[in-house]
């Protein structure tokens, strides 16, 4: 059954390297939803969450066929863990003066801020998982969404030491293909 | 096989605890100041290499200008796609890394198609390509091209240098990514600058990289679960592949195959593994493979796939393949587990360490009622039919006359299409890379130039490249490459006047439409002479011998003309999509059905 998987990718920062990832998930059919990227807390080194829509096996597949790449250093499924994945979105919304408190009213429902305003419309930046701005944005666009960006997912592991301990790494080369977790990938220790 | 085994470099890794940063030599030795060209060249010499293929242009000029005073022998092929093939059939004969040379812009496109051909059949390769001048790049100068992101897709690696202190480390980490783990063609870009600038150069004695970590040994519990299998099957089978070679295996399969009694079928690259001539050797598998091979992979009961990628062509439609099969699967790219077949013991790592840990496992069998059955499924009319002498050349006898001539010695390169099918089923494989030909990518024009590069690496060895009459028109220049090198090959081209696998697929799959592929063609004994090299027009069966004999005897460059039947085909054959069991057989030769 296809469903989404968050991904948290680290690379070597290096010129190209966000292009590399980009094009063996295109050359290779995978079909990704939604990437952020950025620094880390390791100097020199990029963390990517890759959120990609796929069976349990196209998953695998994806950690493996990343970890041929040389700036790869580590893949983590962290898809049904504990964690947080959060996005960043922000909503030009149509408010004429009739509807301006029936949208501040939403925006407060959903936590988000009023970040800028003007005669006809109002600017709304909201965080938080995917499927609150998806719900975000379906009571909005009843007003009119003029403009829209969203960041896609970062996401992080709770609790323990970072980075994100073992849990959901798939292994560069680990070979117990069909025994590990959902009969996908290995999960470490 | 012996020779074979000493050229093939030992593949211990280098140490790779230095996560990225390269070491510098402890001892102070002196570091002389060279331009970034004759840096380039110490660094090639520095990983031994003897022979690189190249064609200059503006951009490699300062490297061209360093050439003549290094001990590199030089190449000059006349198109550069030809000169990345060329160094593919040098590494795969010599288990050495190969390395071509081209120009920036439509000299370094030119390689792509060597390049690509080399990522599919993990052949190691490095090539260096000039780049337009730093201050020039994206700016969409003269013969500028970006040929890292060109390449990008089909090369292990590749580097962009941007300072002619990276140019020793970089290629000194080409040559690890090139030849370890799974191995691969790795580019290094040069810009014409960086060539001309000078820097204190030692050549660094370690590399490696955070990100790169090859699996070489399996985990041994595979292994005893893979062994399990193998001691529990009844009717047990081994897929061969071209891993059993890369990793210099080959001694340690034969003992592991006699071991265990199983029969070996071949993917089309892993054909040389093991002795065909070996009562456990069954041929090759799959598309053209016979027919009790694929019979045999319907009733087998465990797969043990060795060192090969379940390529389409072996496999045939994956939910037909081997359906009765429990599959183990050993491959030391953990990616190819369970890519295109689903696995039930899956081994990662390098076939010489598998084997080592296998074969201890594996009790001594054998399985005479199994291999009776097989035998059993042999088609015995078209065995016989093989004898018969028709008018026309029949493309077996000048395969078996070449084969029988050079007592199964030479190294065969080919090109594509029908005539590396019928070389593949019949030329009987006995000795490990010696033989030739572009599996995955399929590149027409291979033959040639591969056949130049497999002289240059082994001229101990007798070369023939068997070519089909379209692919030597696309790389018949090479002749004058041949001639200027003086190299002692022979080219065997099997000319029936057709594209001839195109025309058989229309033949057979689109009611013998044949569109645009009957071609014509220069007079290739008179081509021949006019490139300098001997040219031989054999038109009737009887002729076949003796000019396979002369061709062997006259030093140089031969080219042998051999005009077949228009219409021949390859069988047996399975119709694209289909499964291996509804393979088609040549109606000539039915005996069974």
């Amino acid at each position: 059954m296809k469903k989404r998987h968050t991904l948290v990718v680290q690379v070597e920062d290096h010129p190209g390297v966000l292009n590399r990832v980009v094009s063996l998930m295109r050359r290779r059919s995978f079909n990704i939803d939604s990437i952020a990227v950025g620094h880390s807390e390791q100097p020199g080194v990029s963390r990517m969450t890759i959120v990609v829509l796929g069976e349990d096996e196209e998953i695998e597949q994806v950690g493996k066929q990343l970890y041929k790449l040389m700036e790869v250093l580590k893949v983590t499924d962290i898809t049904g863990q504990n964690c947080v994945a959060h996005e960043l979105a922000l909503i030009k919304v149509a408010a004429k003066p009739q509807h301006r408190a029936e949208i501040l009213q939403i925006a407060q429902i959903y936590e988000a801020k009023v970040v800028d305003a003007s005669p006809t419309t109002l600017l709304l930046e909201a965080t938080g998982q995917e499927e609150k701005i998806d719900a975000l944005l379906t009571m909005l666009r009843a007003f009119g969404v003029r403009e829209l960006v969203r960041t896609g997912s970062i996401a992080m592991l709770r609790g323990g030491p970072a980075p994100a301990g073992k849990a959901g790494r798939i292994e560069r080369d680990r070979d117990q293909v069909g025994v590990g977790v959902g009969g996908a990938f290995a999960v470490a220790d | 096989m012996a020779v074979t085994e000493t050229l093939r470099p030992n593949r211990t890794l280098p140490t790779n605890g230095t996560h990225g940063r390269t070491v510098e030599p402890v001892a102070p030795v002196e570091r002389p100041v060279l331009s970034g060209a004759e840096i380039t060249c110490r660094s090639l010499e520095a990983e031994g290499v003897t022979t690189v293929f190249g064609y200059p242009g503006g951009a490699v000029i300062p490297l061209y200008d360093a050439l003549p005073r290094s001990n590199l022998h030089h190449v000059l092929v006349r198109f550069e796609q030809w000169a990345a093939l060329a160094a593919d059939g040098y590494a795969r004969v010599t288990g050495r890394v190969g390395v071509c040379i081209a120009t920036s812009g439509p000299g370094a496109t030119n390689l792509v198609t060597g390049l690509a051909n080399a990522q599919l059949d993990s052949v190691p390769l490095v090539a260096i390509t000039g780049q337009v001048s730093q201050p020039m790049i994206g700016r969409d100068a003269f013969q500028e091209v970006d040929i890292t992101g060109i390449s990008l897709p089909v090369t292990k690696h590749n580097y962009l240098v941007q300072r002619v202190e990276d140019i020793a480390p970089t290629i000194k980490e080409a040559f690890y990514l090139a030849s370890s783990g799974r191995p691969g063609p790795v580019l290094v870009d040069i810009p014409k600058n960086v060539f001309i600038q000078k820097a204190p150069f030692a050549y660094p004695a370690t590399t490696g990289r955070r990100g790169y970590q090859p699996t070489s040994l399996p985990n041994m519990r595979q292994v005893r679960l893979a062994a399990e299998a193998i001691n529990r099957a009844e009717r047990p089978l081994i897929m061969a592949g071209h891993g059993i070679m890369l990793a210099g295996a080959t001694d340690l399969f034969a003992r592991f195959v006699e071991r265990s009694g199983i029969p070996v079928i071949f993917t089309l690259l892993g054909l040389g593994c093991f002795p065909e001539s070996h009562p456990l050797a069954l041929g090759m598998m799959g598309m053209h493979g016979h027919r009790e091979v694929n019979a045999a992979l319907e009733e087998c009961d465990l797969l043990v796939n060795i060192g090969a990628r379940f390529d389409d062509r072996a496999t045939g439609r994956i939910d037909g393949f081997a359906p009765n099969a429990k599959v183990v699967h050993c491959d030391i790219d953990p990616a190819e587990i369970g890519k295109n077949v689903q696995t039930d013991v899956p081994v990662v790592g390098d076939a010489r360490e598998v084997l080592k840990l296998l074969i201890p496992e594996v009790a001594p069998r054998r399985h005479e009622q199994w291999l009776g059955w097989i035998d059993s499924q042999r088609n015995r009319a078209l065995v016989d039919a093989l004898e018969d002498r028709p008018e026309s050349p029949e493309p077996y006898t000048i395969i078996k006359a070449i084969a029988e001539a050079s007592k199964g010695e030479a190294i065969v390169t080919t090109d594509v299409g029908q005539h590396q099918m019928w070389t593949a089923q019949y030329f009987g494989f006995n000795h490990p890379d010696r033989w030739v030909t572009s599996g995955g990518l399929g590149t027409m024009g291979y033959g040639l130039p591969a056949a130049i590069g497999a002289k240059m690496g082994r001229p101990d060895l007798e070369v023939w490249a068997v070519v089909g009459d379209g692919g030597f028109q696309m790389s018949l220049n090479e002749l004058a490459t041949a001639h200027q090198e003086g190299l002692d090959i022979n080219v065997a081209v099997v000319n029936n006047g057709y594209l001839g696998m195109v025309r058989q697929w229309q033949d057979l799959f689109h009611a013998r439409n044949y569109s645009e592929v009957k071609i014509g063609g220069p007079d290739i004994a008179k081509l021949a002479d006019a490139y300098g090299v001997t040219g031989i027009t054999v038109r009737k069966d009887s002729e076949i011998r003796a000019a396979v004999e002369r061709a062997r005897s006259t030093p140089g460059p031969v080219v042998i003309d051999f005009v077949i039947e228009p219409e021949a085909n390859v069988y047996p054959i399975v119709p694209p999509g289909a499964s291996n069991s509804e393979m088609m057989h040549d109606l000539r030769f039915r005996d069974t059905e």
